[in-house]
């Protein structure tokens, strides 16, 4: 990657939905090997970013670009996206009930690498490994995908999917909330598996709790639709303590950290 | 234009082969009778094919009953008015007889081209065949096998020859001519069709299919099935059909009839995949039959299980009449619509006997500017203490030109009996949509994976080797409806 081509890079992103303005310039540049940490208050357009890298149709990008590896991927369907390497991991993922585990994550890895690129027999092996590294049973293959799955089910099968699909770039939608102190464990081991010099990650998330588990390298924190602060680690410290609102104060003077 | 040369024109117009790859024409010798219909016609039709004169007598008696019958026009379709004396009631292929050995190696061909080998050398493994075609049986296969545990699987014509103390005792025991219109109409005219005999005790070792091939122009397909269980059988039965694409229409008024003794089961599952007419709605078959199961005994069990993805037009009520105490009845549906197509289909369950239960599962699914309704009917006599029957009935809609219709009755006399309903209708979730997207899926395969889990629940009741035919069918018909 030449020094001229950002990685992974968000240039004045406006976004909105059903004609209501979200997301009001966003910049934000992720480098591989680098993980990012997303804060912000209720309805400051953290879902709303995750949902527009992705794709989805119900956002309308009104100004702006998202840049992966140079190539402006806003004209790309979601599926094109996924195929570049990008992952979102849901927060509030859906079921696809009659569709069991194994054949989505088999029907997804053979959309990403080719179909017949992963033998079934390796497939099935990979399969077993990841879910024991998620410390989950292997029943789950045979369910149909997040049908009545409990929300930490739903939850470590994204990370299941994230493992399997091995994404450049991934994105982690409140993965952590509603999570007990275990499931958090386990979903930050899976997270810190693909964490490497070749990986990006942009976790966003309303407590500091699971950046005690996957270490942000820089904190953002997103204030009605524009990053309000940017900042090290040691920002997540100061958000812990003192909550948003100093930020919004001065976030009227448009202060950088 | 022979054959080579038709085949050869059809596969270049490659997209419409690619959204209906049967649409071939076969160019055989046909013995026709001329179209239009009357007691000569009948008379004919029953000498063609050498009938007894009870047999004759029969098809006439039923011929007068349908001349004071009305064609039904409750259900949620429409079409012009269908002239009943320009349509062909006999047409087959000169050299049909019933063996692979002897018959036209055209028909061979076509049926393999089909999918459905007749050659004794290359048949189906596990699959006895009778392949219908027009108006005739051209072939059974594994019929010495079948011989020997004493399972009778021959054509309808062949059987009125050799069976005919059978066919007397059963043929119309379960729908009779006067049922309704179209049953009057197929008892009259009626041409070939198979009929299935398992004897008490036997479990028959394969699956028993019938292929139904319409060829000829403007000739109507009138087929009529037969199976009977005694007591302990078992019977697992496969119906497919295909037509070839043509601008008319073509009616199809088919009858099955279901016989099971004490605890005897018949599991009768259908693929059908007959021409559904084009883009515009032009052409395609009509498909209005009459399918009813009797469980006559006690322990009895008869299944339908059918996957409609074909037919301009549908009209089918598959049933069940739950006689014998403890009898049970199920139904599994996929209707698929797309274009213009128009399917009104579903199910009657009525329970006489006991302890009865029956299950109802449908799964509609409509795109393009289709229309698809599920009609159904539950109705538990005051005989039927403790009768149970569960209903389920979805319908999702892909694209906002179609429509989805659900008319279920239920009909409970009786204060002991538990009925449960569920129906749903959804459009394609969005939601879905994008999470199956997001992991690299693209948009026609996601819609087609979500389907197919909509429909798991019937899928699964097909024969392994049937589902998975149905499953691609499905997808094949998918792809063109996204977007």
């Amino acid at each position: 990657m030449s020094e001229q081509t950002p990685f992974f890079e968000i240039r004045n992103l406006h976004a909105s939905t059903e004609d209501k303005p979200i997301l009001k310039g966003v910049d934000l540049t992720i480098q591989p090997g680098e993980t990012h940490a997303l804060m912000g208050p209720n309805g400051s357009g953290k879902s709303t970013l995750s949902n527009v890298i992705m794709g989805h149709p119900a956002y309308e990008v009104t100004a702006g670009e998202i840049l992966f590896r140079g190539q402006n991927i806003l004209e790309l369907e979601p599926d094109e996206r996924a195929r570049l390497g990008l992952f979102l991991a849901f927060q509030y993922p859906v079921a696809i009930p009659g569709i069991t585990v194994a054949k989505f994550l088999k029907s997804a890895a053979d959309a990403r690498f080719g179909q017949g690129a992963v033998k079934p027999s390796d497939f099935i092996k990979r399969m077993r490994e990841n879910l024991a590294f998620l410390e989950m049973s292997e029943q789950f293959l045979n369910r149909f995908l997040n049908d009545g799955f409990s929300g930490g089910e739903k939850k470590r099968m994204e990370i299941l999917q994230m493992l399997t699909l091995k994404p450049s770039l991934a994105v982690m939608d409140e993965t952590d909330s509603g999570l007990d102190i275990d499931a958090l464990r386990i979903v930050s081991k899976g997270v810190n598996r693909l964490v490497g010099p070749e990986f990006g990650l942009l976790v966003i998330t309303h407590y500091e709790r699971i950046l005690n588990y996957i270490k942000p390298d820089h904190l953002h924190v997103l204030i009605d639709g524009r990053i309000a602060m940017s900042g090290g680690p040691e920002l997540v410290k100061e958000v812990e303590k003192n909550g948003y609102d100093w930020i919004r104060e001065r976030f009227g003077k448009e202060v950088l950290v | 234009m022979n054959q080579t040369e038709t085949t050869h024109k059809l596969e270049t117009d490659s997209k419409l082969v690619r959204e209906y790859q049967y649409g071939f024409v076969t160019d055989v010798d046909t013995d026709e009778l001329p179209k239009g219909l009357n007691e000569d016609i009948i008379r004919a039709i029953s000498q063609k094919k050498n009938e007894p004169v009870w047999m004759t007598e029969w098809r006439l008696k039923s011929f007068r009953r349908w001349q004071t019958m009305r064609e039904p026009r409750w259900a949620k379709v429409t079409y012009p008015e269908i002239d009943y004396q320009d349509i062909r009631y006999y047409s087959a292929p000169k050299s049909a007889s019933s063996g692979a050995a002897q018959a036209d190696p055209e028909l061979l061909k076509t049926f393999e081209r089909l999918g459905i080998p007749l050659y004794e050398r290359d048949r189906l493994a596990g699959v006895a065949v009778d392949a219908v075609f027009d108006s005739v049986s051209v072939a059974t296969t594994h019929r010495e096998m079948l011989a020997e545990k004493g399972i009778i699987f021959c054509s309808m014509s062949e059987a009125i020859q050799e069976h005919p103390e059978l066919v007397r005792k059963y043929l119309g025991s379960v729908v009779p001519p006067s049922d309704n219109f179209f049953a009057a109409l197929n008892s009259a005219v009626f041409s070939d069709g198979s009929f299935c005999y398992i004897p008490k005790g036997v479990r028959c070792p394969v699956e028993l299919s019938t292929y139904f091939r319409i060829n000829a122009r403007d000739t109507g397909q009138f087929e009529r099935t037969l199976i009977v269980a005694e007591e302990d059988a078992y019977v697992s039965y496969i119906e497919g059909c295909t037509a070839p694409m043509r601008d008319t229409n073509q009616l199809h008024a088919a009858v099955v009839e279901l016989v099971a003794l004490d605890r005897a089961q018949i599991k009768y599952s259908t693929v059908q995949n007959w021409y559904a007419g084009d883009e515009k709605g032009h052409g395609g078959i009509y498909n209005f039959v009459t399918k009813r199961g009797h469980c006559r005994g006690a322990h009895s069990k008869i299944s339908w299980t059918q996957v409609e993805v074909g037919a301009a037009i549908t009209w089918k009520y598959p049933s069940v009449i739950l006689e014998g105490d403890h009898s049970v009845g199920e139904f599994y549906s996929v209707a698929f619509t797309n274009n213009r197509m128009q399917a009104d289909t579903g199910t009657k369950m009525i329970h006489i006997g006991a302890h009865t239960k029956s299950t109802i599962i449908s799964k509609g699914i409509s795109a393009g500017e289709s229309a698809n309704s599920y009609r159904g009917l539950v109705q538990i006599l005051p005989s039927a203490q403790h009768a149970r029957n569960h209903t389920c009935c979805d319908s999702m809609l892909i694209g906002d030109k179609c429509s989805a219709n659900t008319y279920p009755v239920i009909e409970a006399e009786t204060s002991t009996a538990i009925t449960e309903h569920e129906a749903t209708t959804s459009k394609i979730s969005e939601e879905q949509l994008f999470y199956v997207q997001s992991r690299g899926i693209d948009e026609e395969s996601a819609t087609s994976l979500i389907v197919n889990g909509f429909c798991k629940d019937v899928f699964k009741e097909l024969p392994l080797e049937f589902s998975v035919e149905a499953i691609k069918l499905l997808e094949l018909k998918l792809e063109h409806s996204v977007g």
